[in-house]
Protein backbone atom coordinates (compact mmCIF):
# COMPACT_ATOMS: atom_id res chain seq x y z
CA UNK A 1 0.00 0.00 0.00
CA UNK A 2 1.25 3.19 -0.68
CA UNK A 3 1.34 6.26 1.49
CA UNK A 4 -1.86 7.56 2.08
CA UNK A 5 -2.55 11.48 1.27
CA UNK A 6 -2.89 14.18 4.12
CA UNK A 7 -5.75 14.19 6.24
CA UNK A 8 -8.11 16.49 5.22
CA UNK A 9 -11.78 17.64 5.87
CA UNK A 10 -14.42 15.25 5.00
CA UNK A 11 -15.79 16.10 1.59
CA UNK A 12 -19.69 16.46 1.64
CA UNK A 13 -21.06 15.12 -2.00
CA UNK A 14 -23.59 17.97 -2.51
CA UNK A 15 -25.42 15.28 -4.75
CA UNK A 16 -26.54 13.42 -1.51
CA UNK A 17 -29.05 14.56 1.00
CA UNK A 18 -27.40 15.55 4.42
CA UNK A 19 -29.26 15.12 7.81
CA UNK A 20 -28.05 18.06 8.71
CA UNK A 21 -25.95 18.53 12.37
CA UNK A 22 -28.67 17.55 15.26
CA UNK A 23 -28.19 20.45 18.09
CA UNK A 24 -30.85 21.45 20.79
CA UNK A 25 -31.55 24.17 18.35
CA UNK A 26 -32.26 22.15 15.27
CA UNK A 27 -34.89 19.63 17.95
CA UNK A 28 -36.66 23.03 18.66
CA UNK A 29 -36.93 24.05 15.33
CA UNK A 30 -38.22 20.76 13.69
CA UNK A 31 -40.99 20.92 17.15
CA UNK A 32 -42.20 23.89 16.07
CA UNK A 33 -42.13 22.92 12.03
CA UNK A 34 -43.53 19.35 12.54
CA UNK A 35 -40.67 17.54 12.13
CA UNK A 36 -40.43 17.43 9.00
CA UNK A 37 -36.73 18.42 8.48
CA UNK A 38 -35.63 15.28 9.30
CA UNK A 39 -33.69 13.19 6.45
CA UNK A 40 -32.52 10.25 6.44
CA UNK A 41 -29.42 9.75 8.90
CA UNK A 42 -27.06 8.26 6.60
CA UNK A 43 -27.62 7.44 2.81
CA UNK A 44 -28.64 4.02 1.27
CA UNK A 45 -26.06 3.68 -0.94
CA UNK A 46 -25.96 1.01 -3.96
CA UNK A 47 -22.59 -0.59 -4.47
CA UNK A 48 -20.00 0.92 -7.25
CA UNK A 49 -17.60 -1.53 -9.04
CA UNK A 50 -14.47 -0.89 -7.32
CA UNK A 51 -13.37 0.88 -3.99
CA UNK A 52 -10.13 1.47 -2.33
CA UNK A 53 -11.23 0.07 0.64
CA UNK A 54 -14.41 -2.48 1.27
CA UNK A 55 -14.96 -2.99 4.63
CA UNK A 56 -16.99 -6.34 5.08
CA UNK A 57 -18.94 -6.18 8.44
CA UNK A 58 -21.49 -3.02 9.39
CA UNK A 59 -21.30 -3.52 12.71
CA UNK A 60 -19.51 -1.16 15.45
CA UNK A 61 -15.80 -2.14 14.33
CA UNK A 62 -16.26 -1.68 10.77
CA UNK A 63 -18.09 1.87 11.08
CA UNK A 64 -16.14 2.91 13.16
CA UNK A 65 -12.83 2.07 10.74
CA UNK A 66 -14.98 3.56 7.36
CA UNK A 67 -14.98 6.88 9.84
CA UNK A 68 -12.10 7.01 10.87
CA UNK A 69 -10.56 6.13 7.30
CA UNK A 70 -12.37 9.15 6.40
CA UNK A 71 -12.27 11.96 8.95
CA UNK A 72 -8.70 10.82 9.53
CA UNK A 73 -6.88 9.26 7.14
CA UNK A 74 -8.20 11.03 4.27
CA UNK A 75 -9.36 7.53 2.45
CA UNK A 76 -13.39 8.36 1.93
CA UNK A 77 -13.34 5.93 -1.56
CA UNK A 78 -14.56 2.94 1.37
CA UNK A 79 -17.53 1.03 0.95
CA UNK A 80 -18.88 -0.81 4.20
CA UNK A 81 -21.07 -4.32 3.42
CA UNK A 82 -23.59 -5.19 5.79
CA UNK A 83 -25.60 -8.16 5.52
CA UNK A 84 -28.68 -7.20 7.14
CA UNK A 85 -29.50 -3.89 8.54
CA UNK A 86 -26.84 -1.75 10.55
CA UNK A 87 -26.77 -2.37 14.12
CA UNK A 88 -28.64 -5.82 14.53
CA UNK A 89 -25.30 -7.45 15.03
CA UNK A 90 -23.37 -7.64 18.40
CA UNK A 91 -23.08 -4.44 18.24
CA UNK A 92 -26.81 -3.82 19.39
CA UNK A 93 -26.41 -7.22 21.28
CA UNK A 94 -23.73 -6.25 24.45
CA UNK A 95 -24.46 -5.38 27.56
CA UNK A 96 -23.12 -1.48 26.41
CA UNK A 97 -20.15 -1.33 28.84
CA UNK A 98 -17.13 0.65 28.61
CA UNK A 99 -14.21 0.36 30.87
CA UNK A 100 -10.14 -0.04 30.67
CA UNK A 101 -9.23 -2.21 33.94
CA UNK A 102 -7.43 -4.53 32.26
CA UNK A 103 -4.49 -6.58 33.44
CA UNK A 104 -1.58 -6.78 30.47
CA UNK A 105 0.34 -3.51 29.84
CA UNK A 106 -0.63 -3.58 26.46
CA UNK A 107 -4.37 -3.96 26.78
CA UNK A 108 -4.50 -1.34 29.52
CA UNK A 109 -2.81 1.47 26.56
CA UNK A 110 -5.22 0.28 23.87
CA UNK A 111 -8.47 -0.22 26.20
CA UNK A 112 -7.80 3.48 27.74
CA UNK A 113 -7.33 4.49 24.52
CA UNK A 114 -10.60 3.17 23.14
CA UNK A 115 -11.80 5.27 26.75
CA UNK A 116 -10.74 8.51 25.91
CA UNK A 117 -12.16 8.27 22.26
CA UNK A 118 -15.39 7.25 24.45
CA UNK A 119 -15.43 10.53 26.15
CA UNK A 120 -15.22 12.93 23.18
CA UNK A 121 -17.26 10.61 20.57
CA UNK A 122 -20.16 12.24 20.79
CA UNK A 123 -18.67 15.63 20.34
CA UNK A 124 -16.71 14.42 17.34
CA UNK A 125 -20.07 12.02 15.29
CA UNK A 126 -22.11 15.00 16.62
CA UNK A 127 -24.40 12.21 17.95
CA UNK A 128 -26.02 11.05 21.47
CA UNK A 129 -24.62 8.30 21.85
CA UNK A 130 -25.49 8.56 25.94
CA UNK A 131 -22.05 8.12 27.09
CA UNK A 132 -22.30 7.79 30.75
CA UNK A 133 -19.42 7.54 33.47
CA UNK A 134 -21.13 5.97 35.86
CA UNK A 135 -17.79 3.98 37.45
CA UNK A 136 -17.10 0.56 37.20
CA UNK A 137 -17.07 -1.47 40.42
CA UNK A 138 -15.09 -4.61 40.62
CA UNK A 139 -16.32 -6.68 44.18
CA UNK A 140 -13.41 -9.06 45.69
CA UNK A 141 -14.31 -11.73 48.39
CA UNK A 142 -10.81 -13.50 49.42
CA UNK A 143 -7.52 -11.96 50.50
CA UNK A 144 -6.22 -13.76 47.30
CA UNK A 145 -8.37 -11.69 45.31
CA UNK A 146 -7.37 -8.41 46.57
CA UNK A 147 -3.74 -9.17 45.84
CA UNK A 148 -4.59 -10.00 42.54
CA UNK A 149 -7.23 -6.54 41.87
CA UNK A 150 -4.46 -4.59 43.82
CA UNK A 151 -1.64 -5.75 41.58
CA UNK A 152 -4.12 -4.56 38.33
CA UNK A 153 -5.60 -1.47 40.08
CA UNK A 154 -1.50 -0.33 40.77
CA UNK A 155 -0.48 -1.55 37.10
CA UNK A 156 -3.37 0.63 35.65
CA UNK A 157 -2.15 3.95 38.25
CA UNK A 158 1.46 3.16 36.49
CA UNK A 159 0.09 4.08 33.33
CA UNK A 160 -1.86 6.70 34.35
CA UNK A 161 -5.46 5.34 34.49
CA UNK A 162 -7.84 5.57 36.95
CA UNK A 163 -8.47 3.06 39.62
CA UNK A 164 -9.23 3.09 43.21
CA UNK A 165 -9.48 0.37 46.23
CA UNK A 166 -12.48 0.92 47.79
CA UNK A 167 -13.45 -0.47 51.40
CA UNK A 168 -16.66 -2.98 52.32
CA UNK A 169 -18.32 -0.19 53.84
CA UNK A 170 -17.73 1.94 50.62
CA UNK A 171 -19.05 -0.98 48.56
CA UNK A 172 -22.08 -0.75 50.49
CA UNK A 173 -22.46 3.15 50.46
CA UNK A 174 -21.88 3.09 46.64
CA UNK A 175 -24.36 -0.44 46.39
CA UNK A 176 -27.08 -0.30 49.15
CA UNK A 177 -28.49 -3.25 47.68
CA UNK A 178 -25.64 -6.06 47.85
CA UNK A 179 -25.73 -8.47 49.90
CA UNK A 180 -22.29 -8.07 52.11
CA UNK A 181 -22.42 -11.42 53.84
CA UNK A 182 -24.07 -13.04 51.05
CA UNK A 183 -23.21 -16.83 53.24
CA UNK A 184 -20.05 -18.16 51.64
CA UNK A 185 -18.52 -15.12 49.78
CA UNK A 186 -19.20 -12.74 51.57
CA UNK A 187 -17.71 -9.05 50.20
CA UNK A 188 -14.42 -7.75 51.09
CA UNK A 189 -14.00 -4.79 49.13
CA UNK A 190 -14.20 -3.72 45.48
CA UNK A 191 -11.79 -1.67 43.02
CA UNK A 192 -13.27 1.26 41.12
CA UNK A 193 -12.85 2.42 37.37
CA UNK A 194 -14.69 5.86 38.11
CA UNK A 195 -14.29 6.42 34.63
CA UNK A 196 -15.98 3.09 33.54
CA UNK A 197 -19.50 3.03 32.34
CA UNK A 198 -22.08 2.70 29.65
CA UNK A 199 -23.10 3.40 26.43
CA UNK A 200 -26.16 3.32 24.35
CA UNK A 201 -25.01 0.65 21.88
CA UNK A 202 -27.64 1.34 18.99
CA UNK A 203 -26.50 4.55 19.09
CA UNK A 204 -22.67 3.91 18.63
CA UNK A 205 -23.77 1.96 15.53
CA UNK A 206 -26.35 4.96 14.14
CA UNK A 207 -23.46 7.74 15.35
CA UNK A 208 -20.83 6.05 13.29
CA UNK A 209 -23.10 5.30 9.95
CA UNK A 210 -24.18 8.54 10.20
CA UNK A 211 -21.08 10.26 10.55
CA UNK A 212 -19.09 7.65 8.15
CA UNK A 213 -22.02 8.66 5.45
CA UNK A 214 -21.72 11.98 5.66
CA UNK A 215 -17.78 11.82 5.36
CA UNK A 216 -18.67 10.01 1.74
CA UNK A 217 -18.30 6.51 3.03
CA UNK A 218 -20.97 4.06 1.08
CA UNK A 219 -22.94 2.33 4.02
CA UNK A 220 -24.20 -0.82 1.86
CA UNK A 221 -27.22 -2.54 3.75
CA UNK A 222 -28.46 -6.20 2.79
CA UNK A 223 -25.76 -7.13 0.83
CA UNK A 224 -23.73 -10.20 1.85
CA UNK A 225 -20.34 -11.15 0.91
CA UNK A 226 -20.61 -14.76 -0.96
CA UNK A 227 -17.14 -15.43 -1.42
CA UNK A 228 -13.79 -13.18 -1.93
CA UNK A 229 -11.18 -12.71 -4.97
CA UNK A 230 -7.83 -14.05 -4.76
CA UNK A 231 -5.09 -13.29 -7.45
CA UNK A 232 -2.12 -15.71 -6.06
CA UNK A 233 -1.52 -14.28 -2.62
CA UNK A 234 -3.46 -10.91 -3.22
CA UNK A 235 -7.28 -10.01 -2.23
CA UNK A 236 -8.65 -8.32 -4.90
CA UNK A 237 -12.27 -7.83 -4.34
CA UNK A 238 -15.81 -10.00 -2.90
CA UNK A 239 -18.50 -11.52 -4.00
CA UNK A 240 -21.58 -10.17 -3.17
CA UNK A 241 -25.34 -11.35 -3.25
CA UNK A 242 -25.23 -7.79 -4.99
CA UNK A 243 -22.26 -8.68 -7.69
CA UNK A 244 -18.92 -8.80 -7.90
CA UNK A 245 -17.04 -5.45 -5.94
CA UNK A 246 -13.08 -4.98 -6.77
CA UNK A 247 -10.77 -3.43 -3.64
CA UNK A 248 -7.43 -2.78 -3.04
CA UNK A 249 -8.11 -3.88 0.29
CA UNK A 250 -10.56 -5.79 2.25
CA UNK A 251 -11.13 -5.70 5.92
CA UNK A 252 -12.87 -7.63 7.90
CA UNK A 253 -14.66 -7.00 10.30
CA UNK A 254 -17.27 -9.60 11.52
CA UNK A 255 -16.28 -11.18 14.77
CA UNK A 256 -18.56 -14.13 15.53
CA UNK A 257 -18.03 -15.29 11.75
CA UNK A 258 -14.37 -14.53 10.80
CA UNK A 259 -13.49 -18.13 10.56
CA UNK A 260 -16.30 -18.26 7.61
CA UNK A 261 -15.30 -15.28 6.35
CA UNK A 262 -11.74 -16.08 6.25
CA UNK A 263 -12.38 -19.73 4.94
CA UNK A 264 -13.74 -17.83 1.79
CA UNK A 265 -9.90 -16.66 1.28
CA UNK A 266 -8.49 -20.10 2.31
CA UNK A 267 -7.39 -19.11 5.55
CA UNK A 268 -7.49 -20.51 9.08
CA UNK A 269 -8.02 -18.69 11.55
CA UNK A 270 -6.93 -19.41 15.71
CA UNK A 271 -10.32 -18.36 16.85
CA UNK A 272 -13.53 -20.55 17.64
CA UNK A 273 -17.34 -18.65 17.47
CA UNK A 274 -19.14 -18.96 21.38
CA UNK A 275 -22.32 -17.64 22.54
CA UNK A 276 -22.94 -15.14 25.31
CA UNK A 277 -26.20 -14.07 26.70
CA UNK A 278 -27.31 -10.59 28.13
CA UNK A 279 -30.59 -10.26 30.01
CA UNK A 280 -33.14 -7.09 31.18
CA UNK A 281 -35.21 -7.36 33.87
CA UNK A 282 -38.85 -4.86 34.11
CA UNK A 283 -38.01 -1.47 34.22
CA UNK A 284 -37.61 -0.18 37.90
CA UNK A 285 -36.55 3.24 40.01
CA UNK A 286 -33.07 3.75 40.01
CA UNK A 287 -31.53 1.40 42.34
CA UNK A 288 -27.76 0.99 40.94
CA UNK A 289 -25.71 3.86 39.64
CA UNK A 290 -22.65 1.69 38.88
CA UNK A 291 -21.61 -1.00 36.48
CA UNK A 292 -20.65 -3.88 39.39
CA UNK A 293 -19.11 -6.75 38.74
CA UNK A 294 -19.17 -10.08 41.26
CA UNK A 295 -15.76 -11.61 41.94
CA UNK A 296 -17.15 -15.26 42.14
CA UNK A 297 -19.15 -16.10 39.83
CA UNK A 298 -19.35 -14.26 36.47
CA UNK A 299 -22.03 -11.94 36.68
CA UNK A 300 -21.65 -7.97 35.97
CA UNK A 301 -24.87 -5.88 35.79
CA UNK A 302 -25.75 -1.77 35.18
CA UNK A 303 -29.21 -0.03 34.89
CA UNK A 304 -30.56 0.95 32.24
CA UNK A 305 -31.84 4.42 31.14
CA UNK A 306 -35.19 2.77 31.06
CA UNK A 307 -34.69 1.43 34.11
CA UNK A 308 -33.77 -2.27 33.43
CA UNK A 309 -31.27 -4.64 35.17
CA UNK A 310 -29.04 -5.55 32.22
CA UNK A 311 -27.06 -8.14 33.19
CA UNK A 312 -24.93 -11.31 32.03
CA UNK A 313 -22.02 -13.86 32.71
CA UNK A 314 -19.53 -15.88 31.44
CA UNK A 315 -20.10 -17.90 27.62
CA UNK A 316 -22.14 -21.29 27.28
CA UNK A 317 -18.96 -22.99 26.82
CA UNK A 318 -19.02 -24.91 23.79
CA UNK A 319 -18.52 -23.94 19.95
CA UNK A 320 -21.69 -22.28 18.82
CA UNK A 321 -23.53 -20.78 16.15
CA UNK A 322 -26.52 -20.11 17.69
CA UNK A 323 -27.66 -16.93 18.64
CA UNK A 324 -30.00 -17.46 21.76
CA UNK A 325 -27.63 -19.49 24.22
CA UNK A 326 -28.84 -22.11 26.60
CA UNK A 327 -30.60 -22.86 30.10
CA UNK A 328 -28.17 -23.97 31.73
CA UNK A 329 -25.41 -20.91 31.34
CA UNK A 330 -29.19 -18.90 32.11
CA UNK A 331 -29.31 -20.70 35.76
CA UNK A 332 -26.09 -19.84 36.83
CA UNK A 333 -26.18 -16.54 35.58
CA UNK A 334 -29.12 -15.61 37.46
CA UNK A 335 -27.93 -17.79 40.35
CA UNK A 336 -24.88 -15.84 40.68
CA UNK A 337 -27.03 -12.57 40.52
CA UNK A 338 -28.98 -13.12 43.18
CA UNK A 339 -26.41 -14.10 45.78
CA UNK A 340 -24.99 -10.50 45.10
CA UNK A 341 -28.17 -9.22 44.97
CA UNK A 342 -30.84 -10.72 46.91
CA UNK A 343 -33.50 -8.12 45.71
CA UNK A 344 -32.85 -9.28 41.78
CA UNK A 345 -35.58 -12.32 42.68
CA UNK A 346 -38.40 -10.29 42.86
CA UNK A 347 -37.76 -8.78 39.15
CA UNK A 348 -38.86 -10.42 36.02
CA UNK A 349 -36.99 -10.85 33.27
CA UNK A 350 -38.10 -9.45 30.31
CA UNK A 351 -35.94 -10.42 27.68
CA UNK A 352 -32.91 -12.98 27.21
CA UNK A 353 -30.25 -12.81 24.09
CA UNK A 354 -27.58 -14.52 22.43
CA UNK A 355 -24.88 -13.16 20.21
CA UNK A 356 -22.02 -15.07 19.14
CA UNK A 357 -18.26 -14.28 19.14
CA UNK A 358 -15.39 -14.55 17.63
CA UNK A 359 -13.30 -16.35 21.25
CA UNK A 360 -9.45 -16.25 20.40
CA UNK A 361 -6.83 -18.56 21.29
CA UNK A 362 -5.39 -16.17 23.95
CA UNK A 363 -8.50 -14.44 24.95
CA UNK A 364 -7.42 -10.99 23.14
CA UNK A 365 -8.89 -9.48 20.07
CA UNK A 366 -6.86 -9.35 16.22
CA UNK A 367 -5.99 -6.52 14.40
CA UNK A 368 -3.52 -6.98 11.55
CA UNK A 369 -2.58 -8.02 8.24
CA UNK A 370 -2.83 -11.43 6.74
CA UNK A 371 -1.00 -13.72 4.53
CA UNK A 372 -2.70 -12.52 1.93
CA UNK A 373 -1.69 -8.99 0.56
CA UNK A 374 -4.81 -6.90 0.72
CA UNK A 375 -6.73 -8.50 3.34
CA UNK A 376 -6.99 -6.72 6.66
CA UNK A 377 -8.77 -8.35 9.80
CA UNK A 378 -10.37 -7.04 12.62
CA UNK A 379 -11.90 -9.73 15.23
CA UNK A 380 -11.54 -12.27 17.45
CA UNK A 381 -13.27 -9.56 20.03
CA UNK A 382 -13.98 -12.40 22.34
CA UNK A 383 -16.77 -10.81 24.23
CA UNK A 384 -15.07 -7.19 24.94
CA UNK A 385 -15.56 -6.34 21.51
CA UNK A 386 -18.14 -3.06 22.31
CA UNK A 387 -16.16 -1.22 24.85
CA UNK A 388 -12.93 -1.56 22.25
CA UNK A 389 -14.73 0.67 19.13
CA UNK A 390 -13.33 3.51 19.16
CA UNK A 391 -10.17 2.43 19.37
CA UNK A 392 -10.65 -0.51 17.34
CA UNK A 393 -12.06 1.02 14.59
CA UNK A 394 -8.84 4.05 14.75
CA UNK A 395 -6.48 1.52 14.50
CA UNK A 396 -7.55 -0.28 11.74
CA UNK A 397 -7.79 2.34 9.87
CA UNK A 398 -4.27 3.37 10.46
CA UNK A 399 -2.97 -0.35 9.91
CA UNK A 400 -5.27 -0.27 6.55
CA UNK A 401 -4.21 3.38 5.31
CA UNK A 402 -0.45 3.26 6.64
CA UNK A 403 0.23 -0.83 5.89
CA UNK A 404 1.65 -1.03 9.54
CA UNK A 405 -0.08 -1.40 12.85
CA UNK A 406 -0.77 1.49 14.73
CA UNK A 407 1.60 1.64 17.86
CA UNK A 408 -1.06 0.86 20.39
CA UNK A 409 -2.70 -1.93 18.60
CA UNK A 410 0.78 -3.85 17.33
CA UNK A 411 0.84 -6.24 20.14
CA UNK A 412 -2.65 -7.36 18.38
CA UNK A 413 -0.75 -9.28 15.29
CA UNK A 414 -1.85 -12.41 13.85
CA UNK A 415 1.79 -13.23 14.17
CA UNK A 416 1.82 -13.62 17.75
CA UNK A 417 0.47 -17.20 17.70
CA UNK A 418 3.48 -18.93 16.38
CA UNK A 419 5.78 -16.33 17.23
CA UNK A 420 4.58 -17.08 21.06
CA UNK A 421 3.97 -13.73 22.18
CA UNK A 422 -0.25 -14.20 22.78
CA UNK A 423 -1.58 -11.80 25.39
CA UNK A 424 -3.44 -13.94 27.93
CA UNK A 425 -4.95 -12.04 30.50
CA UNK A 426 -5.75 -15.00 32.50
CA UNK A 427 -3.17 -17.46 31.78
CA UNK A 428 -5.39 -20.45 30.82
CA UNK A 429 -3.65 -21.13 28.05
CA UNK A 430 -4.81 -22.14 24.18
CA UNK A 431 -8.64 -23.03 25.36
CA UNK A 432 -11.14 -20.68 23.87
CA UNK A 433 -13.72 -22.03 26.06
CA UNK A 434 -11.78 -20.87 29.16
CA UNK A 435 -10.94 -17.06 28.39
CA UNK B 1 -29.40 -28.31 27.08
CA UNK B 2 -27.48 -30.99 25.96
CA UNK B 3 -28.34 -35.21 26.67
CA UNK B 4 -24.97 -36.92 26.14
CA UNK B 5 -24.95 -40.45 25.41
CA UNK B 6 -21.99 -41.83 27.30
CA UNK B 7 -21.03 -45.62 26.05
CA UNK B 8 -20.42 -46.02 29.80
CA UNK B 9 -23.28 -44.23 31.85
CA UNK B 10 -26.00 -43.80 29.43
CA UNK B 11 -27.70 -40.43 28.22
CA UNK B 12 -26.55 -38.13 30.93
CA UNK B 13 -27.38 -34.12 31.22
CA UNK B 14 -24.57 -31.84 29.98
CA UNK B 15 -24.27 -30.07 33.65
CA UNK B 16 -22.03 -33.64 34.41
CA UNK B 17 -19.70 -33.04 31.63
CA UNK B 18 -16.75 -30.45 30.96
CA UNK B 19 -16.02 -28.95 27.59
CA UNK B 20 -12.65 -30.23 26.47
CA UNK B 21 -12.35 -28.49 22.83
CA UNK B 22 -12.10 -29.69 19.44
CA UNK B 23 -11.13 -33.04 19.12
CA UNK B 24 -10.65 -32.85 15.23
CA UNK B 25 -6.39 -31.47 15.54
CA UNK B 26 -4.24 -34.59 15.68
CA UNK B 27 -0.35 -33.68 17.13
CA UNK B 28 2.38 -33.65 14.37
CA UNK B 29 5.29 -35.23 14.57
CA UNK B 30 7.85 -34.11 16.65
CA UNK B 31 10.40 -32.40 14.14
CA UNK B 32 7.15 -31.03 11.77
CA UNK B 33 8.42 -27.90 12.43
CA UNK B 34 6.82 -24.43 13.89
CA UNK B 35 4.01 -24.20 10.95
CA UNK B 36 2.73 -27.59 12.07
CA UNK B 37 2.53 -26.60 15.83
CA UNK B 38 1.15 -23.89 15.51
CA UNK B 39 -1.81 -25.05 13.67
CA UNK B 40 -2.13 -27.73 15.92
CA UNK B 41 -2.10 -25.44 18.66
CA UNK B 42 -3.86 -22.55 17.96
CA UNK B 43 -5.62 -22.58 14.55
CA UNK B 44 -9.06 -24.34 14.33
CA UNK B 45 -11.80 -24.99 11.63
CA UNK B 46 -14.22 -23.55 13.47
CA UNK B 47 -17.52 -25.24 11.53
CA UNK B 48 -20.73 -23.64 11.27
CA UNK B 49 -22.27 -27.34 11.37
CA UNK B 50 -20.91 -30.90 12.53
CA UNK B 51 -18.13 -30.49 15.21
CA UNK B 52 -15.67 -33.37 16.77
CA UNK B 53 -15.19 -32.20 20.12
CA UNK B 54 -13.91 -33.67 23.70
CA UNK B 55 -16.12 -34.13 26.52
CA UNK B 56 -14.81 -35.37 30.08
CA UNK B 57 -17.45 -37.25 31.82
CA UNK B 58 -16.76 -35.55 35.52
CA UNK B 59 -20.04 -36.16 37.17
CA UNK B 60 -20.10 -40.19 35.48
CA UNK B 61 -17.67 -42.30 34.63
CA UNK B 62 -14.41 -39.97 34.42
CA UNK B 63 -13.90 -40.76 31.21
CA UNK B 64 -13.00 -38.97 28.01
CA UNK B 65 -15.42 -38.85 25.21
CA UNK B 66 -15.35 -37.90 21.80
CA UNK B 67 -18.90 -36.58 20.88
CA UNK B 68 -20.02 -35.21 17.35
CA UNK B 69 -22.21 -32.15 17.68
CA UNK B 70 -24.17 -30.00 14.90
CA UNK B 71 -22.58 -26.23 16.33
CA UNK B 72 -26.05 -24.33 15.08
CA UNK B 73 -29.07 -26.89 16.08
CA UNK B 74 -26.81 -28.74 19.27
CA UNK B 75 -28.14 -31.92 17.67
CA UNK B 76 -25.44 -34.96 19.43
CA UNK B 77 -24.70 -37.12 16.17
CA UNK B 78 -22.69 -39.62 17.84
CA UNK B 79 -20.25 -40.57 20.74
CA UNK B 80 -17.01 -42.61 20.67
CA UNK B 81 -14.36 -43.68 23.51
CA UNK B 82 -11.70 -41.48 23.24
CA UNK B 83 -9.42 -43.89 21.16
CA UNK B 84 -12.33 -44.30 18.70
CA UNK B 85 -13.10 -43.02 15.39
CA UNK B 86 -16.20 -40.84 15.24
CA UNK B 87 -18.86 -42.09 12.50
CA UNK B 88 -18.69 -39.08 10.87
CA UNK B 89 -21.49 -37.37 8.51
CA UNK B 90 -20.43 -36.84 4.90
CA UNK B 91 -20.06 -33.69 4.84
CA UNK B 92 -17.84 -33.54 7.44
CA UNK B 93 -14.01 -32.40 6.17
CA UNK B 94 -11.66 -35.20 7.58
Amino acid sequence: MSAPPPPRPSVTNAARASSGRYSAWRLLREGLTGQRGWARAWTKATPRQRYRVVIVGGGGHGLATAFYLATQYGITDVAVLEKGPIGLGNVGRNTTLIRSNYFHPDNIRFYDFSLKLWEGLEQRLNFNAMVSQRGTLNLFHTEAQRDLFTRRANQMRLLGVDAQAVTREEVQALVPLVDLDNGRYPVLGGFLQPRGGTVRHDAVAWGYARAASEAGVNIIEHCEVTGIRREGDRVTGVYSTRGFIAADTVCLAVAGHSSHLARMAGLTLPIETHVLQAFVTEGIKPVLDVVLTYGVGHFYVSQSDKGGLVFGGAIDGYNTYGQRGTLPMAEEVTASGMTLLPGLARLRVLRQWGGVMDMTMDGSPIISKTPLTGLILNGGWCYGGFKAIPAGGLTTAHLIAHGSPHPLASHLDLGRFAAGRTVDERGVGPFPYLH
Amino acid sequence: MLRIPCPWCGERDESEFRYRGDASRVRPDAEAGVAAFNAYVYERDNPCGWHQEWWLHVGGCRKLLKVLRHTVSHEIGSVAAAGEALALPAEVDR
